[in-house]
C-alpha cells in the first residue's frame, strides 16, 4: 500500500543474482518481470509493512475541508463520556491521508470510458475518484450550509441541525450541486468505519479507541490458549502493528 | 513483433495452485516446464509476516493481494437484455494474481463433493424424472465418478495435511463425520482444529434436533505436518486472518507451504513472474498448439513455444484465454450450440444472525475453515420431490474472522451511524453469532460468459463478459435450507434472530464468493463440453484446462478439494497415457 510497494518488485529484480539469472535472464531483459529458479534470496521488505501515519498538516484536504470532515465525523460516529467520537479517534485524518494516497486516486481500478454512472444495479460506474467526489461534495455542502443557514458552515450549525441535514443527505432528501449527496454520504461513512476500526497505523482508531470499545484484541496472532475458553471473556488489552503504548516506555 | 525463446516440453499460464501441482508433477516425470504467472513472487516471512499480515484495511478493504482491475477486469450483466458494464472494483468475488493464487488468501475449506454430484442429471432424472428440472437448467455428468476421483482427493488432501474427521472409511460409517460423504481410502491427515464458543453451540443444538454434526475440514492445520514433498506446516493459532490473507504461521494450506519450496529447486523448473499470457498460440491447422505469447512488465512481448500447454489461469482467466484464442466453438445462447464459455455457475450463500444478551463468542478467535456442519440438506441427500427444487448445501456455523471494520452491526433497525449505531456496536459485537449455508449453483440455457464488445484492457484486449442472475430453483433451495439454519440456530437461544435467504437480482458489490465455476466444462461429448474426461480440449489435444472451468455446475461446496483432485488426476492421465502416445486420450 505505501509507496514502497510499487518499487518492491524491481528491487527483487536487482537482488536475484547467481546462476539463475545469468541463464536466459542474462540475454534478454524482462522488465520487472522476475525468472526464478532455485528459491529467490529472501528481501526483507519486498512486502513493505505499511508507512504509518505521522501526525501533521493535511495532505488533502484544505483548512476549510478539513473543519467540515471533522465535524461530519464527530456526528457520524458522536464522542461519549467513555468513547471519542470520530474527530478524536483520528477518522479525518484517516480520511485525509487515505485520499492523498493510491485509494483517493483510484489506483488499479478499472477507469475506462465509457462510463455509465445512471446504472445502479452493476457495480460502482463513477469516472470520478474518490478524491475528486470529496472535493465536490464538501464544496455543494458548504453551498447547501450557506443557502439554508444563513451563511453558516457545516461545522457552525447546531449538532442536532447537523443530525438533519446529514439524515437528508443519507435519505436523498438534500441533493448537493455537481454531486450525489446519498453517494457522498455512504463514501464518507463507510470511510468514517474504516478510520474508526482500522489500525492506527493509518491515522485512525487513535489509542485503539475503535478497537476497545467492541472488545477487539486487533493484531494478535495467537489465540490458541483461549480457542477452548469458551464464553470467557478474552483478558489481554489490543496490540497493533505497530504495538501497544505499554510497550514503549514514555519520553521524559 | 513478440521475440521467440528457447523452446520447452510444457509451459504452464498460472502459477497457483493447479499450475504448482502440474508442475510439480510433470517436473517429477522429467519434463522440462516453465510457468508463467502473471502476477509477482511471493512468500511467507517476505509478504506476509506476523508483524503485518494481520491489517484488515491493506488487505481485505483495499484488496493488496488480488489482481489489479485496471490491468484486467470482467464486465456484467444481469442478462442478454443488458448492457453489461466493467467491474471497476471487485466486489462480489476477487480475482487472484501472483504465484501461489487463490491459494494465497483462500479460507482453506476443503470439502469432497458427493458421490451423486459427479453424476447429477443422470442421478436427479433417474429419481425425479426429466420433468422435474427446468426447461432451461443444462446441468450435465461430469464423465467421471467420485470413485475415479477419490485417490485424487486423497493426494490433494495429504499434500495439504487437511485436519478433519472421517465420516465415511472405506464404505464404513463413523460417529462424528460426514455421514453423507463417498467413502475415503484413509483418515484425513491430521485431526480436526479445536472449535470455539459458538460452532460448539451451534452442534449441540443439531445434536438436539436430532442431526450429526461434524466438523468442517481444514486446510488451517490443527497441528504441524509434513507431506509427502516433505514440506512443514505449522499449527493454526486461530488467529482470524485467512480469507484476503497470506497466512504468516506457515499452517494454512498453500502452494508456498506445500509444492514451491521444492518445485523451485528443481533444474528442469523454471517461473516466470510479472508475465501476462496473451493468447495460445495455434499452428495452421488450428488442431495442435505451439505455446503462448506472453506481454513482460516492460510491455516486451515474448514467444515461448512448448510441445504441452496447460491453461491454470483461474476459472474466469482460462474461458477468457481460450475465446482469445480461438480455440474451440464459443457459446451461442440462442442456438444453445458451442461449448467455450457454456454452462457458468457460481455459488449461492446464505446466513442466520443471532443475537444473544448473555453470551461472549469471541469472534475473533477463529481460522478460515474452523466450525461445524451438517450435510443433511446438502446435493441429493434429502428427498426434494415435495419441494419443488434440486440441490442444497451444507449448512453450519462456520468462524471465520472477527475483523471489526466489516463485522460490526446491530440488530434491524438499528441506525447506521450516530450515537444509537455507536452503542448498538459496542453492544452486539462480542455477542453476535452468524450461520451460515453454502449451497449448489446449478447451470442454465441464458448463464454463459463471453467476448464483450465495447470494453478492453490495458493490452487492448476485449474483456471477458458475464451474463449472470440467480434463477428461481436456486432462491427456492437457499429460502429451504437458510430456514433449515434457523431452526437449529434458534435453540442457541438468540434474543433476536433475522434470516438473509440469498434474494435476487445478483447483487455485484456484497461480496459471496470467488466459487466461479464452468465455461469448459468437462464431460463425454464434445457438443456440449470443451474438454474430455482427462481435462483435455476436445478440438487441440496438445492443451489441457485445469481449475474449476472444468465443473459442468456448480455444488452445495467450496471448489477447491475438487479442483485440487481434478488437477492430480489430469496429472496422472498426462504422465500415465498421454506421454506415452501423445494425441486424444479419448475418441469422441
Ligand atoms: C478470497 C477467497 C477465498 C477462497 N476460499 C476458499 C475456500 O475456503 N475453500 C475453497 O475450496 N476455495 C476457496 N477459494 C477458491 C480457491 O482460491 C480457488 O479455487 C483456487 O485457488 C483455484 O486454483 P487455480 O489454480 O484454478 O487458480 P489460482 O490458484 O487462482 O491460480 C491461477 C493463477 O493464474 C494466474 N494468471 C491468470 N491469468 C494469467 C495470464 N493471462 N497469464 C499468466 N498468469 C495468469 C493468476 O495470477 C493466478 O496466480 C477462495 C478464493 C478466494 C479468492
Amino acid at each position: 500500500m505505501g509507496k514502497r510497494a510499487s518499487t518492491a518488485a524491481t528491487r527483487r529484480r536487482t537482488l536475484l543474482a547467481g546462476a539463475a539469472a545469468a541463464g536466459f535472464l542474462g540475454l534478454f531483459t524482462r522488465g520487472n518481470a522476475l525468472e526464478l529458479q532455485g528459491m529467490p534470496a529472501w528481501d526483507p521488505l519486498s512486502g513493505p509493512p505499511p508507512d504509518i501515519v505521522k501526525p501533521g498538516p493535511w495532505q488533502f484536504f484544505t483548512a476549510e475541508e478539513a473543519v467540515a470532515v471533522e465535524a461530519l465525523v464527530d456526528r457520524l460516529i458522536p464522542p461519549d463520556p467513555h468513547w471519542a467520537g470520530g474527530k478524536d479517534a483520528g477518522c479525518a485524518v484517516f480520511i485525509d491521508r487515505q485520499l492523498a494516497g493510491p485509494y483517493g486516486r483510484s489506483e488499479g481500478l478499472y477507469m475506462r470510458p465509457p462510463f455509465d454512472d445512471t446504472a445502479t444495479d452493476r457495480g460502482p460506474q463513477s469516472p470520478f475518484t474518490p478524491a475528486q467526489r470529496y472535493r465536490r461534495s464538501l464544496a455543494g455542502l458548504d453551498k447547501h450550509c450557506e443557502g439554508a443557514y444563513a451563511g453558516k458552515s457545516f461545522a457552525q450549525i447546531p449538532d442536532a441541525e447537523k443530525d438533519k441535514l446529514i439524515g437528508a443527505l443519507q435519505s436523498g432528501a438534500v441533493a448537493l450541486e455537481d454531486s450525489s449527496g446519498r453517494g457522498f454520504f455512504e463514501l464518507l461513512l463507510q470511510n468514517t468505519k474504516e478510520g474508526f476500526f482500522a489500525d492506527p497505523a493509518y491515522g485512525g482508531n487513535r489509542d485503539m479507541v475503535g478497537w476497545r470499545m467492541i472488545g477487539f484484541p486487533g493484531a494478535r496472532y495467537d489465540y490458541r490458549d483461549w480457542i477452548e475458553r469458551h464464553n470467557e471473556t478474552y483478558p489481554r488489552p489490543p496490540v497493533a502493528i505497530s504495538g501497544a503504548p505499554q510497550w514503549t516506555p514514555r519520553q521524559g | 513483433m513478440a521475440r521467440k525463446l528457447p523452446a520447452t516440453d510444457v509451459v504452464i499460464v498460472g502459477l497457483g495452485w493447479t499450475g504448482s501441482i502440474l508442475a510439480h508433477e510433470l517436473t517429477e516425470a522429467g519434463l522440462n516446464v516453465v510457468a508463467i504467472e502473471r502476477g509477482p513472487w511471493r512468500d511467507t516471512s517476505s509478504d506476509f509476516p506476523v508483524t503485518h499480515a494481520q491489517d484488515e484495511l491493506r488487505y481485505h478493504i483495499r484488496h493488496d493481494l488480488f489482481l489489479r482491475p485496471a490491468q484486467e477486469t470482467l464486465t456484467f450483466r444481469h442478462n442478454a437484455r443488458q448492457t453489461a458494464l466493467p467491474m471497476r472494483t471487485w466486489g462480489t468475488f476477487m480475482p487472484p494474481n501472483g504465484v501461489g493464487g487463490g491459494g494465497v488468501h483462500w479460507n482453506a475449506e476443503t470439502w469432497r463433493f458427493l458421490e451423486s454430484d459427479f453424476v447429477l442429471r443422470s442421478h436427479l432424472t433417474e429419481r425425479y424424472g426429466e420433468k422435474f428440472l427446468p426447461e432451461d437448467m443444462t446441468i450435465q455428468d461430469w464423465g467421471i465418478t467420485f470413485a475415479d476421483l477419490e485417490p485424487h482427493y486423497d493426494k490433494f488432501e495429504y499434500l495439504c495435511g487437511t485436519s478433519g474427521y472421517a465420516g465415511n472409511l472405506g464404505g464404513q460409517k463413523r460417529q462424528g463425520g460426514n455421514p453423507y460423504e463417498g467413502p475415503r481410502s484413509r483418515e484425513y491427515p491430521t485431526p480436526p482444529q479445536k472449535q470455539p464458543f459458538g460452532p460448539t453451540l451451534w452442534a449441540k443444538a443439531a445434536v438436539e434436533s436430532g442431526f450429526q454434526p461434524f466438523p468442517q475440514p481444514s486446510g488451517n492445520l490443527s497441528q504441524a505436518y509434513t507431506n509427502p514433498l516433505g514440506v512443514t506446516l505449522g499449527p493454526c493459532t486461530y488467529c482470524g486472518y485467512c480469507e484476503w490473507f497470506g497466512c504468516g504461521n506457515y499452517s494454512k494450506a498453500s502452494p508456498q507451504v506445500t509444492i514451491l519450496p521444492v518445485l523451485l529447486r528443481k533444474e528442469n523448473f523454471k517461473a516466470q513472474t510479472l508475465c501476462t499470457v496473451q493468447r495460445i498460440n495455434t499452428d495452421s491447422t488450428g488442431k495442435r498448439a505451439t505455446g503462448v505469447t506472453y506481454i513482460d512488465s516492460n510491455g516486451e512481448e515474448w514467444e515461448q513455444p512448448a510441445d504441452l500447454v496447460l491453461l491454470c489461469a483461474f476459472q474466469l482467466f482460462n474461458v477468457h484465454l481460450l475465446l482469445l484464442s480461438g480455440i474451440g466453438t464459443p457459446y451461442d445462447p440462442n442456438t444453445g450450440q458451442g461449448v467455450i464459455g457454456r454452462n457458468f455457475s457460481y455459488q449461492v450463500t446464505s446466513s442466520v444472525d443471532g443475537f444473544f444478551e448473555d453470551k461472549n463468542f469471541n469472534p475473533f478467535i477463529s481460522s478460515g475453515a474452523i466450525g461445524m456442519c451438517i450435510d443433511d440438506f446438502n446435493g441429493d441427500n434429502f428427498d426434494h420431490g415435495p419441494h419443488g427444487f434440486v440441490g442444497g448445501g451444507y449448512i453450519g456455523a462456520v468462524q471465520t474472522n472477527g475483523r471489526p471494520i466489516l463485522s460490526t452491526r446491530g440488530p434491524a433497525g438499528t441506525p447506521s451511524w450516530g450515537a444509537e449505531w455507536k452503542k448498538a456496536v459496542a453492544q452486539h459485537y462480542l455477542s453476535t453469532y452468524t450461520t451460515v449455508t453454502h449451497g449448489s449453483s446449478y447451470s442454465y440455457r441464458d448463464v454463459f460468459l463471453d467476448l464483450d464488445p465495447t470494453y478492453t484492457d490495458i493490452f487492448g484486449r476485449k474483456l471477458l463478459r458475464m451474463t449472470f442472475d440467480f434463477h428461481e430453483n436456486e432462491l427456492k433451495m437457499s429460502q429451504y435450507i437458510t430456514d433449515r439454519l434457523a431452526d437449529i440456530t434458534q435453540k442457541m437461544g438468540p434474543k433476536v434472530m433475522e434470516k438473509h435467504p440469498r434474494k435476487g437480482p445478483y447483487d455485484v458489490n456484497v461480496y459471496q464468493t470467488t466459487h466461479t465455476c464452468g465455461g469448459a466444462v468437462m464431460g463425454d461429448d464434445p457438443k456440449t463440453s470443451a474438454v474430455n474426461r482427462y481435462l483435455q480440449s476436445w478440438d487441440v489435444p496438445n492443451l489441457f484446462v485445469f481449475g474449476a472451468t472444468a465443473f459442468p455446475q456448480n455444488a452445495g461446496y467450496n471448489p477447491t478439494d475438487t479442483v485440487g483432485a481434478l488437477a492430480f488426476w489430469g496429472a496422472d492421465a498426462i504422465r500415465n497415457q498421454y506421454l506415452k502416445n501423445p494425441g486424444p486420450l479419448v475418441h469422441a
